[in-house]
């Protein structure tokens, strides 16, 4: 790992780390990828990082992230210790197809890609632009907007490797993929981890994305997926979050779908220094749904942002969007929920509600709902809403004994189970339950997710405790 | 067992109760009747500990401790119990595990080991027959979209889990019908023993033909103006209030 950055504007620093590394970062890729690389190393160069002024960046600043001088790991020089253990760790009773990806690389056991019976591939994003340069080139960079200043440029300029996953025609996977996504350097560290996902025509997928740091070191990861789903696809996807409180974690998803595919998100921050999850949903044929489901339990000074946009450019579809969070001590959370409706997209349905309790008087909570309608035969709705505890219900419970303490868990985790309950996967919804559960009383650990390190690292308790509201 | 003397409970100033006394002796059951908005749920809800209402003057003794001094959870792990007029709907919270967590949380509190969970449902199954409560009902979160009956059921169900020493009930027969309120009646009545004491709230005589009172008040202006027997409440039946508000002399407008 090299290349520390010097005291010049950040932009500047990582358009020069960008040029002075141009040939490692392309390695094997098609030079159409190449191309969109450079195109997007320049937007980057010219519409730099977002600031205060960027739409949907005015309660998150980035920053506190440029206070620490970040290392990259350009040529994949961190080896995991011990591949064994990560790949035994079986982090739900759940029957899983598991990868992981160790500072942004994909980490394999034997082989960097793997081609099942029915069809479809799994494995690195790297080994796949080698292996299967058409289908890499006819996605890339399809669903990402990189126009705008951002993260979604920085990565596209630098990504190297991530997951890739390609579902062919009338394929059910029943096996949830797993992504275990761990950050594990003694110095800082900033990566660009790259997805993407291709499900063809009826296809079927779960895939369960976790993100986890094994240590208390600074990271930044500024990661970016598209996801493609083709006519009737379904996928369940699902994003965990338990992060030391050093990390910053940027997302950003971008998913199209095509005629009557189905998009379920759950975004589960549990922990989380910095969090941004930023999701794009683009409903570009009739009778399409996107549900995005989201809950953020934070607390000491985490920040947790979700930024969600529900394009829809079809008539006929369905979306909805359910984020609650939960803030303690001087935790910030933002929601910027944004449904935009277009002029065809006729009988759209398209609900969003925004929840937050707070337990604190320092805790903060944006909500900036936004809709943006340019058809007249529409149903849409939202709403914000940021408060306390229900005092009735309060009293109701203690008045049949019990503790105020427990009572006010109770009805924290009740307010959390709503997002819970929408979990289908049964194990993964009982052992998020668990988590949720763990986590308001104070007893989960950011190494709680997975086997991993609980035994090497000492483990930081975060506490949302019940007691301050 | 209670002893309410020279009690002033005011909200945001407003003065809702004043000199107001009564005394419940072990075994007793006592009907608190009068018109509406004279303070009958405010002396419940003080009672059970409510925190929003202010007690200005006066004392409640409960068992020979000083009830002011005890929270809420206190007062219930104590023996008090609060049918409430208007059951709280708590969405995600689920019957069984709510009441499972108060009777383990109340038994703790009098050093006994916490009900497993075979023990714990064998007694829900138990209570559930004795009230006639539907199970399904048990396994939904509490009282949420339950019938107005449902959820006075519901009260008389967790009275019955939790078997209290002095149950308050506050407007419990109101919406229910006949069987169901024959039901309340058997709970109350099942749980009558020469330690247990019942304070009824009602606007009905019908309820005090099934839980025969020892005594009945009638709450007037934030205070008793008037205590008898079972007849008494025959009597309002028939005539009203309005000769007891002209006996005791009370103003129109409170
Ligand atoms: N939270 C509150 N804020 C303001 N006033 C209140 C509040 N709660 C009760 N009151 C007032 O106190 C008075 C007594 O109310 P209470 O509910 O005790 O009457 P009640 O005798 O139980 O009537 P009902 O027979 O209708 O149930 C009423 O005038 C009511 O409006
Ligand atoms: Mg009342």
């Amino acid at each position: 790992m090299q290349h520390i950055t010097q005291n010049i504007t950040a932009e500047e620093q990582m358009f020069r780390l960008f040029q002075e590394n141009l040939d490692t970062l392309k390695g094997q890729e098609p030079e159409s990828i190449s191309r969109l690389r450079q195109k997007a190393a320049e937007n980057f160069h010219k519409n730099g990082f977002p600031h205060e002024k960027t739409e949907n960046w005015r309660f998150t600043s980035l920053d506190p992230l440029f206070q620490s001088e970040y290392h990259h790991d350009f040529t994949n020089q961190s080896r995991p210790f011990d591949i064994e253990k990560i790949f035994t760790c079986d982090v739900y009773d759940l029957d899983t197809f598991s990868v992981t990806l160790l500072n942004g690389w994909f980490v394999y056991k034997n082989a960097p890609l793997t081609r099942l019976s029915n069809g479809t591939i799994i494995g690195g994003l790297s080994k796949a632009m080698e292996v299967y340069p058409d289908l890499v080139e006819k996605y890339m960079g399809q669903a990402a907007n990189l126009e705008q200043p951002g993260l979604a440029a920085l990565n596209t300029a630098f990504f190297q490797d991530g997951l890739f996953i390609y579902v062919p025609r009338d394929v059910e996977l029943e096996k949830p993929i797993q992504l275990i996504n761990i950050v594990d350097s003694e110095n800082p560290l900033m990566i660009h981890p790259r997805h993407l996902v291709v499900q063809e025509k009826n296809s079927k997928l779960t895939l369960v994305h976790c993100d986890h740091s094994l240590t208390h070191n600074v990271s930044f990861s500024n990661s970016l997926s598209e996801t493609f789903l083709d006519e009737h696809a379904i996928l369940d996807f699902y994003k965990i979050q338990n992060k030391g409180p050093n990390s910053a974690v940027i997302n950003n998803a971008f998913f199209r779908q095509k005629h009557q595919s189905k998009l379920t998100s759950h975004s589960l921050i549990l922990n989380g220094g910095f969090t941004k999850n930023m999701i794009t949903a683009t409903l570009e044929d009739p009778q399409t749904s996107a549900v995005l489901n989201g809950l953020s339990l934070v607390d000491s000074n985490q920040h947790a942002d979700n930024q969600l946009l529900v394009d829809h450019v079809a008539p006929n579809c369905q979306s909805e969007q359910l984020y609650k969070g939960i803030l303690d001590d001087e935790a910030t959370a933002v929601f910027s929920g944004k449904i935009m409706v277009r002029k065809d997209a006729q009988k759209t349905l398209a609900y969003q509600n925004n929840k937050n309790i707070l337990l604190t008087d320092d805790a903060r909570a944006n909500a900036q709902p936004q809709l943006e309608i340019y058809a007249d035969d529409v149903k849409c709705s939202h709403g914000a809403t940021v408060g306390q505890l229900d005092p009735e219900a309060m009293f109701y419970l203690r008045s049949r004994g019990l503790s105020e303490r427990t009572a006010r868990q109770m009805l924290m985790y009740a307010f959390a189970g709503e997002v819970v309950q929408r979990i289908s996967i049964e194990p993964l919804r009982e052992r998020i339950d668990h988590m949720v559960e763990k986590r308001l009383k104070g007893e989960l650990t950011i190494c709680d997710q997975c086997v991993l390190h609980c035994n090497s690292k000492e483990p930081t308790v975060f506490n949302i405790d019940a007691s301050k509201l | 067992m209670l002893d309410i003397q020279n009690l002033k409970v005011s909200i945001e100033g407003k003065t809702i109760l004043k000199n107001f006394n009564l005394k419940v002796n072990k075994g007793e059951v006592h009907a608190i009747m009068g018109p509406n908005g004279t303070g009958k749920s405010t002396l419940a809800s003080v009672i059970a500990g409510r925190e929003m209402f202010d007690v200005d003057e006066g004392s409640i003794t409960y068992m020979g401790q000083d009830l002011f001094e005890m929270e809420p959870e206190i007062r219930a792990r104590e023996g008090i119990f609060l049918g409430f007029q208007y059951p709280v709907e708590i969405p995600g919270v689920s019957m069984a595990n709510f009441l499972r967590t108060a009777i383990n949380e109340r038994r703790k509190y009098h050093d006994l080991e916490p009900l497993s969970g075979a023990e714990f449902l064998k007694l829900m199954q138990q209570k559930q027959k004795m009230v006639d409560i539907h199970s399904k009902l048990t396994k939904r979160s509490v009282n949420e979209g339950f019938s107005g009956g449902e959820k006075k059921k519901n009260e008389i169900f967790q009275m019955a889990m939790l078997e209290p020493r002095l149950s308050i009930l506050d407007e419990t027969d109101s919406g229910l019908d006949i069987d169901a309120l024959k039901v309340v009646a058997n709970g109350v009545n099942n749980l009558r023993s020469p330690e247990n004491s019942t304070i009824v709230i009602t606007h009905y005589q019908r309820l005090l033909e099934y839980i025969i009172p020892d005594y009945v008040h009638v709450l007037f202006d934030g205070r008793i103006v008037k205590s008898g027997g079972k007849e008494l409440a025959i009597q309002l039946e028939e005539k009203g209030y309005e000769w007891i508000r002209k006996e005791a002399g009370v103003e129109e407008a409170m």
